[in-house]
Order: C-alpha cells, then sequence, then structure tokens
C-alpha cells in the first residue's frame, strides 16, 4: 500500500470528490484493459486540466506514488494496467476541445477525444485523419498517440506518429512543457513529439496534442485474391509492391481464419483456399482504375485462383466486412484471445507465415493468422482459455516462439499493439543490451523516481519468458 | 463453486453462488475490448467506467467469484444501469448482458433483504400490489383522475412515499397523456373480426399500464390490425408481463406472471401473439429465459416466445394500410431500446412513418439511443434520467418535427416529459406509433366516435 490517509487527503486537495474515486467499484472498473491480468489501483481521477495533472505528479513524487495515464482501455498490450498499483488517471473526459482548423490542415486536441470523431470531424471540414486502429470508435486519441497505433492504412499512410506535430504534455516530475508546434516543418531542437509518441505513458501524459490532417482520397477500389497455396499470397504482395502501387491496405487471412469467418457468418470467402487477400487502392479516379486492375493482374501470375475487383460500394462493403468479421469469428472459438502483432520485412512475410504454421502444430494451439501483410504486420491469434492452465502454458512458450520468429527474420516484437508488459522480457533480444540501456538512460533521467506508469516497457530483472497465468 | 440448494432456485440463501450460477460463464465472454462503451446512455452520462457496461459485467463477475461484495460493491452500478442492452447489439463477440443483468438484480435482492433502497416502497407498491392486479390497475385509471383533482402530494404523502420521489412523481404526473373513457377499452374475451379478407389470426396482449391509462392506444391498434387483415383475439387471463419484476430482480414474481400469460394466450389458437409496447414484447420475446435449464417448461415457454411479433412488425408485413388522409406533419422516430436490441426491430416503424408523411420524416441524431425512461428508473432515479433524456431533446428539436413517434409507453411518456422540460409543449406533441397511423387511416370523427 503506497497511498496513505495523507496521500488521499492531498489527491483530495485537487480533485473534486466526483473526480477522485476510493471506492473498490471505481477501482476495480480500472485494474483492466483488453489484454491479460488485474491490477487493483489505490485511486482514480479523472483530471480536466494540465494543472491538474501537474499537481498530482509534483505530488507523486513527493510520496512516490505510482500513476498510470488511461484512455479508453483498449489497450492490448497492457498500457494502462496499474501493476504496481497507485493512481489511475482516466483520461477519457478530458476532451474540451476538438478543432479543425481548415486553412492549415490540422487538427487541435485534447487527449479524451475518441478518434473516430477526429475522422468525422475531418472529413466534414474534406480532410482525411489516416490511422485507423480498429477500436478507432472506441479508443482516445492520448491512448493511440502514447501506443503510437496503426491500423490497415499503416501500409500507405504511416501510424499515429506521422501525424502528430505538436503536443502539450506534462513531465513526470510534474513540468508542463510544449513539442514540436503547428508547421509541418520543425527542426528546433530534439524531436520530444516522436519521442513522446509511443512511449507508452511511460515519459510524459500528453494533455494536448496538434495532428496533421490531408486532402481526402477522391477515390478507391477494392478487390479480393484467393490462393491456393500460403506462399503464392506472398508474392502477390511483394509482386504487387515492386511495380511501384502503394495500396492503401492489403490485409490477408489464413486459412483457419477464413473458416472461422465462414462457419460464424457466410461471406463467400472460399473455404478451400489457404489464404485469401483484400487488396485497397485509394488516390485519383483514373490511377485508382488502372491501379486496381493491375493489381488483380499480378495476383493472378502470382498463382491467384480468383482476384475480383468490387464492382460498386456494396461489391466493396461485403468484401470488408469479411474482414472485420474476423475478430467475432475468432472470439467465439474460446473465452481468451491472445492477439499479437510481430512484424517482419514484408520479403520475409510467406517464412513468417510457415513459422507460424509450424508453431501451431508444435503445440497443438488453435491459432489463426490474419493482418496487414503490406507492411509485413501479422495478427497471429491464440484462442484459448485462460482457466485451462496447461493449455495456457504451452500458449506461453508458443508466443515466445512467434517473438523469436519475427527477431530472426529481422522483424520487431510489436507493430502497433505497444510492448507494455507481455512482450517486455523479449526487449533486450531485440535491442541488444546497449540499445536497452540507452532507452532505459532516457526513463530514468525524465522520471528519476519511476512513479509514471512503472512495470511497462522494461522487463523486471530476472523476467526472461512471458508469463499469462498467475 | 457450490452449485445452489435445488429448493432455493432464485438464490436466496446464497446470492454470490446463484450469481456464479446465472452469469459467470456469460460474464466471462467478455474480452473487455470496450466497443460497448461508446452506445452506453450512462457511461455517456456519467463518465466512468463503473457506470458502463464494460465496467460492470466485469463487476458481476468479481462478485460471483465473491472477491467483492454483492450488496456493498456491485449493487449500486447495476441498479444505475437502464437495462436498454444497446451494449448487446454493439459486441462482437455476443455477451449476453441481458441474462447477467437480471441475475445480478436477483442476486441484489436476494443479498439486501429487509433493507429497502431508495424507491423501494414505491417499487414495492407498484410492482407487487398494481401491475399484476389488472382490476386494480384499471381502478387506477381513475385514481389517476383523483391524484390530479387532489394533488400528486397528498396521494404520495398517504401511500407512504419517500418525500425525495415528489418531484419526478410529480413530473410524470404533470405530463400523463389523458386517458380515454373506461367505456371505450376493449375487453378480455372479444374477438373482432378482419375487415376484407383475413389474412390471419392474431391474439392481442392489452398490458397492464397500457391497459389503465393508454387503452386508447389499445384500441386503436387493434383497429389497425383488423384494417391490415387480422382476426384479433383479446385473451382472458392477461396480465403484466413481468418484464420490470425481471428487471428489479424479482424473478418469483416474474415467473408467476409468465405462467399467467402462457395460459392465457396459448388457448387462443392464434398465428401469432402482437405486443405494441416494446419493453413488454421483449419481455415475452424472451419467456424461454426464465425456465431456462427447465426440461419440462423450457420449450413450451420457447414456443410461446417464438409466437411474439411486435405490431409495427405485422403491420409493415400485412400493408401497406390504407390511407385515407396525408399527414402534414413533420414527424420523427425514437427507437424503443427493447424494442430495437431484443427484438431486433428497427426498420418497420419508420417504413411506416415513411409510408404516412414521406419526406417529411426526419431521422432524429441518435434516435436509436436511450431516452432512460428505462421502465421506473426515471422515477427511481430523476435526476440521472434527465441528464440522458435533455441533450436528446435538443436532438429532437434540431430535427425540426412536431411529431415524436415511440412504440413503448415507457419511452412515450419520457418524451412527453422531455417536451414539456425543452418548453417545446405548444409545438411539439409525443404520440405511440397506433396513434399517427390511425389519424391516417380514418379522419378524426371515427377516433371519437
Amino acid at each position: 500500500m503506497t497511498l496513505t490517509a495523507e496521500g488521499r487527503e492531498k489527491l483530495a486537495a485537487i480533485f473534486p470528490p466526483e473526480r477522485l474515486f476510493f471506492d473498490l467499484a471505481d477501482r476495480l472498473s480500472c485494474s483492466y484493459d483488453a489484454s491479460f491480468g488485474d491490477y487493483l489501483p489505490e485511486a482514480v481521477a479523472q483530471p480536466q486540466s494540465a494543472e491538474e495533472i501537474s499537481r498530482t505528479l509534483f505530488l507523486a513524487n513527493e510520496i512516490r506514488l505510482p500513476v498510470c495515464p488511461r484512455g479508453a482501455a483498449t489497450s492490448l498490450s497492457g498500457g494502462p494496467l496499474p501493476v504496481k498499483g497507485g493512481l489511475v488517471l482516466d483520461l477519457s473526459q478530458m476532451r474540451s476541445r476538438l478543432e479543425i482548423d481548415r486553412e492549415n490542415m490540422l487538427a487541435i486536441v485534447s487527449p479524451g477525444v475518441i478518434t473516430a470523431d477526429i475522422q468525422r470531424e475531418a472529413a466534414a471540414a474534406g480532410l482525411f485523419y489516416p490511422p485507423d486502429p480498429s477500436s478507432a470508435h472506441v479508443s482516445t486519441i492520448g491512448g493511440n498517440l502514447l501506443e503510437n497505433s496503426g491500423g490497415p492504412r499503416g501500409l500507405k499512410y504511416g501510424t499515429t506518429k506521422e501525424y502528430v506535430i505538436g503536443m502539450e504534455a506534462v513531465a513526470p516530475t510534474g513540468e508542463i512543457f510544449r513539442t514540436g508546434g503547428r508547421t509541418v516543418k520543425n527542426v528546433t531542437g530534439y524531436d520530444l513529439t516522436r519521442l513522446l509518441a509511443g512511449s507508452e505513458g511511460t515519459l510524459a501524459v500528453v494533455t494536448e496534442a496538434t495532428l496533421r490532417l490531408i486532402p481526402q482520397p477522391a477515390a478507391r477500389r477494392t478487390l479480393l485474391a484467393s490462393f491456393d497455396r500460403l506462399h503464392d499470397s506472398g508474392r502477390a504482395i511483394t509482386g504487387i509492391l515492386g511495380a511501384g502501387i502503394l495500396p492503401a491496405a492489403m490485409e490477408l487471412m489464413d486459412n483457419a481464419c477464413i473458416r472461422a469467418v465462414e462457419a460464424y457468418e457466410a461471406c463467400g470467402l472460399p473455404a478451400e483456399a489457404a489464404a485469401v487477400v483484400i487488396i485497397e487502392v485509394d488516390g485519383h479516379p483514373r490511377a485508382v482504375e488502372d491501379e486496381i486492375h493491375r493489381c488483380a493482374e499480378l495476383c493472378r501470375e502470382a498463382g491467384a485462383g480468383m482476384a475480383r475487383v468490387a464492382a460498386d460500394d456494396n461489391e466493396r462493403d461485403a468484401i470488408w466486412r469479411a474482414r472485420k468479421m474476423i475478430s467475432p469469428a475468432i472470439t467465439r472459438m474460446g473465452p481468451t484471445k491472445i492477439s499479437e502483432d510481430a512484424t517482419v520485412p514484408r520479403s520475409r512475410i510467406p517464412e513468417m507465415m510457415e513459422r507460424l504454421v509450424a508453431i501451431r502444430e508444435k503445440y497443438r494451439l488453435n491459432l489463426v493468422v490474419f493482418g496487414h501483410a503490406g507492411d509485413g504486420n501479422l495478427h497471429p491469434n491464440i484462442i484459448t482459455d485462460k482457466r485451462n492452465g496447461e493449455e495456457m502454458r504451452r500458449a506461453e512458450d508458443a508466443v515466445g516462439e512467434i517473438f523469436q520468429a519475427a527477431l530472426e527474420l529481422g522483424g520487431t516484437l510489436s507493430g502497433e499493439h505497444g510492448i507494455g508488459l507481455m512482450k517486455a522480457p523479449y526487449m533486450e533480444k531485440e535491442l541488444g543490451t546497449a540499445g536497452l540501456a540507452m532507452m532505459r538512460k532516457i526513463k530514468d533521467a525524465w522520471d528519476p523516481h519511476n512513479i509514471l506508469n512503472p512495470g511497462k516497457i522494461f522487463p523486471e530483472p530476472g523476467q526472461t519468458r512471458i508469463r499469462l497465468t498467475g | 463453486m457450490k452449485a445452489p440448494a435445488p429448493d432455493d432456485p432464485t438464490g436466496f440463501t446464497n446470492p454470490a453462488a446463484a450469481l456464479f450460477r446465472d452469469a459467470h460463464e456469460g460474464a466471462n465472454r467478455c474480452i473487455q475490448c470496450g466497443y460497448c462503451l461508446p452506445v452506453c446512455p450512462t457511461y455517456g452520462s456519467m463518465g466512468r467506467e463503473t457506470q458502463s457496461p464494460r465496467g460492470r459485467i466485469n463487476l458481476v463477475k468479481a462478485a460471483a467469484e465473491k472477491r467483492i461484495d454483492i450488496a456493498g460493491d456491485m449493487a449500486r452500478p447495476l441498479d444505475l444501469c437502464l437495462g436498454c442492452r444497446a451494449c448487446e447489439t454493439a459486441c462482437p463477440v455476443g455477451v449476453p448482458y441481458g441474462e447477467i443483468f437480471e441475475a445480478a438484480r436477483n442476486a441484489t435482492a436476494a443479498a439486501t433483504p429487509g433493507t429497502p433502497g431508495p424507491g423501494h416502497r414505491l417499487e414495492t407498491l407498484l410492482l407487487r400490489h398494481l401491475f399484476p392486479h389488472p382490476a386494480r390497475l384499471r381502478a387506477t385509471g381513475n385514481l389517476v383522475w383523483l391524484a390530479q383533482v387532489l394533488g400528486l402530494r397528498r396521494l404520495a404523502f398517504r401511500t407512504g412515499l419517500p418525500e425525495k420521489l415528489f418531484p419526478a412523481l410529480a413530473a410524470l404526473g404533470k405530463v400523463a397523456p389523458e386517458t380515454d373513457s373506461p367505456r371505450r377499452r376493449p375487453t378480455p374475451g372479444s374477438v373482432f373480426p378482419a375487415r376484407g379478407k383475413r389474412r390471419a389470426r392474431v391474439a392481442f396482449f392489452q398490458g397492464c399500464v397500457m391497459d389503465a391509462l393508454m387503452h386508447r392506444i389499445n384500441r386503436l391498434s387493434i383497429e389497425l390490425l383488423r384494417e391490415a387483415g387480422c382476426e384479433v383475439v383479446i385473451p382472458v387471463g392477461q396480465t403484466c408481463c413481468g418484464a420490470l419484476h425481471s428487471h428489479r430482480g424479482m424473478r418469483a414474481e416474474a415467473i408467476a406472471l409468465a405462467r399467467r400469460n402462457m395460459a392465457a394466450f396459448e388457448t387462443t389458437g392464434a398465428d401469432v401473439f402482437v405486443s405494441n409496447a416494446g419493453g413488454c414484447g421483449a419481455r415475452l420475446h424472451e419467456t424461454d429465459h426464465l425456465f431456462a435449464g427447465d426440461p419440462d417448461r423450457e420449450p413450451r415457454a420457447r414456443r410461446f416466445a417464438r409466437k411474439w411479433r411486435d405490431l409495427s412488425s405485422v403491420l409493415d408485413e400485412l400493408g401497406p394500410l390504407p390511407l385515407r388522409r396525408e399527414c402534414t406533419e413533420t414527424v420523427t422516430y425514437q427507437d424503443s431500446c427493447h424494442l430495437r436490441h431484443v427484438q431486433n426491430v428497427s426498420d418497420p416503424p419508420r417504413r411506416l412513418l415513411r409510408a404516412v408523411a414521406g419526406d417529411r420524416y426526419r431521422e432524429m441524431r441518435g434516435a436509436a439511443d436511450c431516452c432512460a425512461s428505462g421502465g421506473i428508473y426515471n422515477l427511481l432515479h430523476f435526476d440521472e434520467s434527465m441528464k440522458i433524456l435533455d441533450p436528446k431533446m435538443h436532438a429532437a428539436r434540431d430535427s425540426g418535427a412536431t411529431v415524436i413517434v415511440t412504440t413503448n409507453p415507457g419511452c412515450h411518456l419520457q418524451m412527453r416529459l422531455g417536451i414539456d422540460r425543452a418548453g417545446l409543449g405548444d409545438r411539439v406533441r409525443a404520440v405511440h406509433l397506433a396513434e399517427i397511423l390511425a389519424e391516417c387511416v380514418w379522419d378524426n370523427d371515427h377516433l371519437r366516435g
């Protein structure tokens, strides 16, 4: 217990009672996210200003209170979990500002604003905010920034960090500071904006962000291709990218995934195919028309049994519907879903797919694969039941082997979900001792008492493998 | 976890075990993705995870696992849930929130015997002594008039209701619609022949509050069904649907009411059973859930449950209605949550309204979001309810509609209250779907005559 009665009183001097909770029910409600584990915080506060957060962090340093920022808690890596107890800073209600600056093509937003609301407001002004994590209608922009969220459009448009050009933030020691600005070009000093994007809430609490918007693409076309051999789907993807076409999305589903979707809701996918690929191109109508048919040709050349271009919006929606059904379809197969996002250079996708098949067989697990194949960001998902301890241990071993495979193929532990808790033990394998130590030096310098979101990114001493069970 | 004793089906001796049995498997299906948060009306108005579906499901799970206390920790957040079930429609993995919610309410009732919470007396008065008794409830039709004459405050005082309920009762009493003459109430046992060719034989559900206070809407619904080619039977012995009892943790009472309704409707030989109240229809549509695990009664309850249809889908399917008058007002529709999320009926009322209003039908922003009537939620949690209702009235005003159409008595009253609070009483009216359709099928003289 780090929070004493005196500490509670000091928090009560910062927050009014309707925004500060000590009740068990309220604390339990901030003990989880969409990943694993429950960690009960000692208090929950809902700040409304940078000043309140600043005072909280000054206090936290004084009384050594762990503080964990939290958005909508849709994290798949444990980002907001209060693993060391302490205070959860629930930023979901800090959402007063959502301004579109049409002239400068910018959005200025509070951290608790829902990502999809930014997309909607931008579209209303004829502009486009591309990052589209599948939880965009729930997740907050603050969470997206700190986790550097991606989504299918990452291939062409990049992830959240490509769109944030300025921030107001509170340092772990309580100082309020600004990074970047309102200009697309800005080389004044260290790029702290980029440092904070993806810092998983360990270096600062973001209190406002300036986002870059781009013009809406005028047209888009979509195709669905099926392959009898997994390897051919990989060749089609590299073939299209090699031909100088940069699609807005290239999504892949393996056979286990196709069958899960078809069993859940018939979407017209070929149940026998080893893989299907969805490709979407966007841009000028004439370029799009040309490119989508060229993509279909390249798929056929790589061995696609079928490559069908959607004739209209209805057909396009039907194709994307199949993609959206993946998540519900596979979670119906078991109550626990371990969703990974190990990413490899795209030329290694076929090999990675083969390694995943081997892992599935070795550990006798229900493992399905889908993902953003164009950028090498695959989502191997293990469907299991966390109440089955024996199977969970096999799942732990399999996850470890997935990480190992990605690293051996020149890839990375996480393409878009973040390191959080589960992947922390593998950090040194990817970064090396010196690489990890450089990161730790930053953390130590910014947060000398380790009060901001402790227990994330960096492995605990002696921690070398993941643990999913208690 | 020990199973509850067979003679303790409602879990009064071991509420946590009963909660585990009834809700744990369902709650465990939640993957905590949070997709339910944006559609939850109380998460929107209160802004706390504790008041969201994901939060509540997690609390029920923790209570079933005995990690938290049912009465001390779980009860209050569950009590503040409207039970609109919009979260079920949003859930990608099919968590049965309705079942979890009712199990939690049962557990709360069992864990807190003799410690009435706020509004408990009102709840007892309405749910135990009024709604299940058609004769008493009909007398209440006159009592409402009496209350208006004598003043609600005195009535409330005489019935021993707590002071804090006065504003809620007064507000709702003020906007209660005028009741029709009792002479015109459809009588149980009547059979109304179809007009023109008979296309179906339907049994009509009168409801409790609908029958006592809004029986004019029942009469118009029956006339519309006849116009669409239905022979309409009014089963004898029917009673309250028990929805509010289920929501308030009175499982035994809900089961008793369901058995009376099953007996009343099964003997009619009707092809379908029709309800014109979204909330009642939803309860009847899920009657089998009350008998889950009972090998004798569950199959029969399932057959009964599958026969239920909402008035709007029957009229939509058998239509078009013979329209004799043009609707000249601008019309919008407020979804009934239980019609939309439990019965999956959202297009038929809109199609019927477009048929009468054409392009004067306007979709209101957030029409699918709960109005926070929530059965008697607006009486028990008046302030919380108004925090959700008032923004909805801004959307209603922005739609430009002069008629707000509903398909459930609770929503109907709540819309009348919202119109009054927004100061729109001189321009905007709230009606049941049957009323506006009837206005376009017959001239006003027919409605009065």
